[in-house]
């Protein structure tokens, strides 16, 4: 009688089939619903995705030597850096043929660069030696090896040649050993020299001062979230106006004002001298060191804390805290077995957003952090602008994007992401 | 209406006032005993000062003055959590966050009871209320009369000798409502409990109490056993606020011992009991209720007044016949009957006599 009776696929009222003409209802809903977020998707494709694509895989890009000496590589696959013994006449051959084109189109340079992240000197030796390269002809100068090796005796080390070889490939590992204090060597990954290592101690420095901050962010908020939550309206309305004023400051001048404070002649030493807690020729260095970064940090990473924190507890009934106490508890017990409990996921809101906000953060290391107290964003910021080493830029910048998602999963393994509550 | 100097009394106040803002009082001078085992229910309209009661015997809102005493010691200064005292709340305030074994096993845990003890308790208090195979859930997983029950459960395990009960029922659906009701007053009655019950459902106060409060602006207008205050309310406020009542207003013509006449306003005279009228020429407000309105003739004393009515509307609820009345001016006058073999049935239009026996009638302040 009806259509639940039938056996086999249920059908519309005219005959076809009801998946399909409820996809055909809610096809036009569909697109219209797409045709609403298009302009954002696309704009987010066009300006954010793509470009951030873009930039990380430039952590393994690395056709530029092959692109600049095409023969070069190939002569240089048949070669064994190990046996210790410098290429033949053909490979010096193919590297003049390959420069003297290069040289035309003022690629040398970018590759000497290049060369030099991996090797100090590299840049000068391309360099200089393309001005001379530049006036040999390949068809009939020859043979090279001892003309090379006369304009530059770097020509004539295995070293030289061992380097080019081993960042001759396209895809590279290059740096990403290099973000993790390693070198790409023909022997295969090896540790940096002693002295040369300071990312992975930045990486532990962020990841731990980070940690420190978002301590600092939960101890603080924590009773202003409680206060804000369970003050009248009137006064709990005056108190966000509180904890919102420092997003209508700039950054900068937020960080700038700590810098203010801090500094050995500042507000707060002069205080505590005036006040005698401190000797005047003992000042406290609260400025350019991790102490600055950790203090500015706090206060300014502080409302994205206490906003989760307050939305959650706003939720949590008074009536729980009632019961507990109407049982026996007290007001400490009441507190530590039913609201805070019940507090867990905005603490957890507010932790995994400061701590990934941290993680990342610039300006302020920047400006209050010296030298002890910056980040690796200021090192990858160091990459990017100053020694223009895109790669290892992006190699940092993927470690870093890799790190926050690990942790990022390991807190929904272990809390559950489902509890984070934003508001 | 004042039981002072009760020396049985559990449940004591004297002369308690509460005001929130220094301005208004919103319990106004009660005085309230209650012996050991009783089933009270306060009940009254929103903002009447019930609840406020309530929380001042809880020990969460402080008495601005008077004494609250429990078992002849006065609690003004004792914390809610030494109180000893059990509560059901309105909305359960079931903690989401733990199993019903872990809510029922909170009360225990603070009162450092053993493991095995505990889960002795536990087990008992969910057996009582029919949620034993519950233990291990949510309260999230639970429907609300389950959660309702949980809660009762979670007041009772620690054996508390006062259990209060914050308007418990209100979300429950009717049917759940009834059946929670026997339930509770079951359990009350079996476990010998004294209970402070709030409401503003008077059906509830009516069926489940030994006695009720009703309030109203801050004060115990009537406390009273149900039969008596829906038989025999003392004002007008109770009157109305107690099941269905009708109302005639008039002025009292003559007072001798228990009758008294009153004339209607529409000129119409009535015999009524004098319960809040004092002198001739007083403004009355006379209260009948409609299943005690006869307009059988043959049913009627012979004596009894009669007054002329109009049927303006008849209501068929089932069980029995709701007709609308107009009688002496007042067009709100209401008269039920059982669905009986012998039921007459009134058409909208006629023309009747009612009537009553004077002792159903009661003449009331204006």
């Amino acid at each position: 009688m009806s259509d639940a009776t039938q056996s086999g696929p249920v059908l519309a009222a005219d005959g076809t089939p009801l998946k399909r003409s409820l996809a055909r209802s809610l096809r036009v809903q569909k697109m219209r619903a797409m045709a609403l977020i298009a302009p954002l998707l696309i704009f987010v494709l066009i300006s954010f995705i793509f470009p951030i694509g873009k930039m990380l895989f430039k952590s393994v890009q690395n056709d530029i030597v092959e692109q600049t000496l095409p023969l070069t590589v190939q002569q240089l696959n048949q070669w064994d850096a190990t046996t210790g013994e410098l290429p033949d006449e053909a490979l010096y051959a193919a590297f003049v043929a390959d420069m003297v084109v290069a040289i035309d189109a003022k690629k040398h340079t970018r590759l000497g660069t290049r060369l030099n992240y991996e090797q100090t000197g590299m840049s000068s030796l391309f360099r200089k030696s393309g001005r001379k390269i530049k006036r040999l002809d390949p068809e009939t100068d020859g043979p090279f090896k001892d003309k090379l090796i006369k304009i530059d005796k770097k020509w004539g080390e295995v070293e030289t040649w061992s380097v080019i070889k081993t960042h001759s490939v396209k895809i590279t590992n290059g740096y990403f050993l290099n973000a993790v204090d390693m070198q790409r060597t023909p022997e295969g990954a090896q540790a940096q020299p002693e002295d040369k290592r300071i990312l992975i101690k930045l990486f532990q420095r962020t990841l731990i001062m980070s940690l420190i901050i978002t301590c600092s962010c939960i101890m603080l908020s924590y009773p202003v979230a409680w206060l804000l939550a369970n003050l009248p309206a009137r006064s709990a309305n005056m108190l966000m106006i509180l904890v919102l004023l420092p997003f209508w400051t700039s950054l900068l001048v937020r960080t700038s004002a700590w810098k203010v404070m801090l500094q050995q002649q500042g507000v707060i030493n002069e205080t505590l001298v005036w006040l005698g807690l401190v000797a005047d020729d003992s000042r406290l260095a609260l400025i350019n060191n991790a102490t600055g970064t950790i203090i500015a940090m706090t206060h300014i990473l502080l409302p994205f804390m206490i906003l989760p924190m307050y939305s959650v507890m706003r939720t949590i009934q008074p009536t729980y805290l009632r019961a507990a106490k109407s049982m026996g508890a007290t007001n400490w017990t009441a507190f530590w077995r039913v609201y805070f409990p019940l507090s867990v996921p905005g603490i957890g809101a507010g932790s995994i957003l400061v701590f990934i906000l941290a993680i990342g953060y610039y300006i302020t290391p920047e400006i209050v952090g010296g030298t002890k107290g910056v980040f690796i964003s200021n090192r990858i910021a160091y990459h990017i602008s100053s020694s223009l080493n895109w790669g290892l830029a992006a190699a940092l910048g993927s470690i870093l994007l890799a790190v926050v998602l690990l942790l990022y999963w390991c807190y929904d393994k272990i809390v559950g992401i489902d509890n984070v509550k934003l508001g | 209406m004042a039981d002072t100097g009760n020396h049985d009394a559990f449940v004591e106040f004297k002369r308690v006032q509460k005001s929130y803002d220094g301005e208004n009082l919103v319990v106004k001078d009660l005085n309230l005993s209650m012996p050991r085992g009783e089933f009270l229910t306060m009940l009254g309209p929103s903002g009447s000062g019930k609840t406020t009661c309530l929380m001042m015997l809880a020990g969460f809102e402080t008495a601005t003055h008077g004494e609250i005493l429990l078992g002849g010691t006065s609690i003004n200064n004792i914390p809610p959590h030494k109180r000893g005292i059990g509560m059901v709340f309105q909305n359960y305030a079931l903690f989401p966050h733990m199993t019903v074994a872990e809510n029922l096993s909170f009360p225990l845990e603070v009162r450092k009871l053993g493991k095995s003890e505990r889960e002795a308790k536990v087990k008992r208090a969910l057996d009582m209320v029919q949620m034993g195979a519950f233990g291990g859930r949510r309260p999230a997983q639970l429907s609300g009369g389950q959660q309702q029950r949980i809660a009762l459960a979670r007041a009772l395990v620690f054996e508390p000798e006062l259990v209060l009960m914050d308007e418990p029922l209100g979300a429950l659906d009717k049917q759940l409502r009834e059946h929670m009701q026997f339930e509770i007053t079951r359990l009350a009655h079996e476990l010998g409990i004294t209970t402070v019950y709030v409401t503003h459902d008077q059906t509830e106060a009516l069926t489940m109490s030994d006695r009720v409060a009703v309030f109203d602006d801050g004060r115990i207008q009537q406390l009273a056993p149900p039969d008596q205050l829906y038989e025999a309310p003392e004002n007008s406020f109770v009157a109305q606020f107690i099941g269905e009542n009708n109302t005639l207003e008039g002025v009292v013509t003559s007072i001798s011992g228990d009758t008294c006449v009153i004339t209607l306003d529409d000129g119409e005279e009535i015999d009524a009991v004098p319960v809040n009228v004092h002198n001739v020429g007083d403004r009355t407000k006379v209260s009948i209720r409609p299943e005690r309105v006869e307009f059988n003739k043959d049913r009627l004393h012979a004596d009894a007044h009669t007054l002329k009515a109009k049927v303006l509307e008849f209501i068929y609820m089932g069980d029995i016949f709701r007709f609308r009345l107009s009688v002496a001016g007042n067009d709100e006058f209401i008269v039920k009957t059982r669905n009986a073999p012998d039921a007459i049935k009134l058409a909208p239009g006629q023309d009747i006599e009612i009537g009553w026996l004077p002792q159903d009638c009661r003449a009331l302040d204006a």
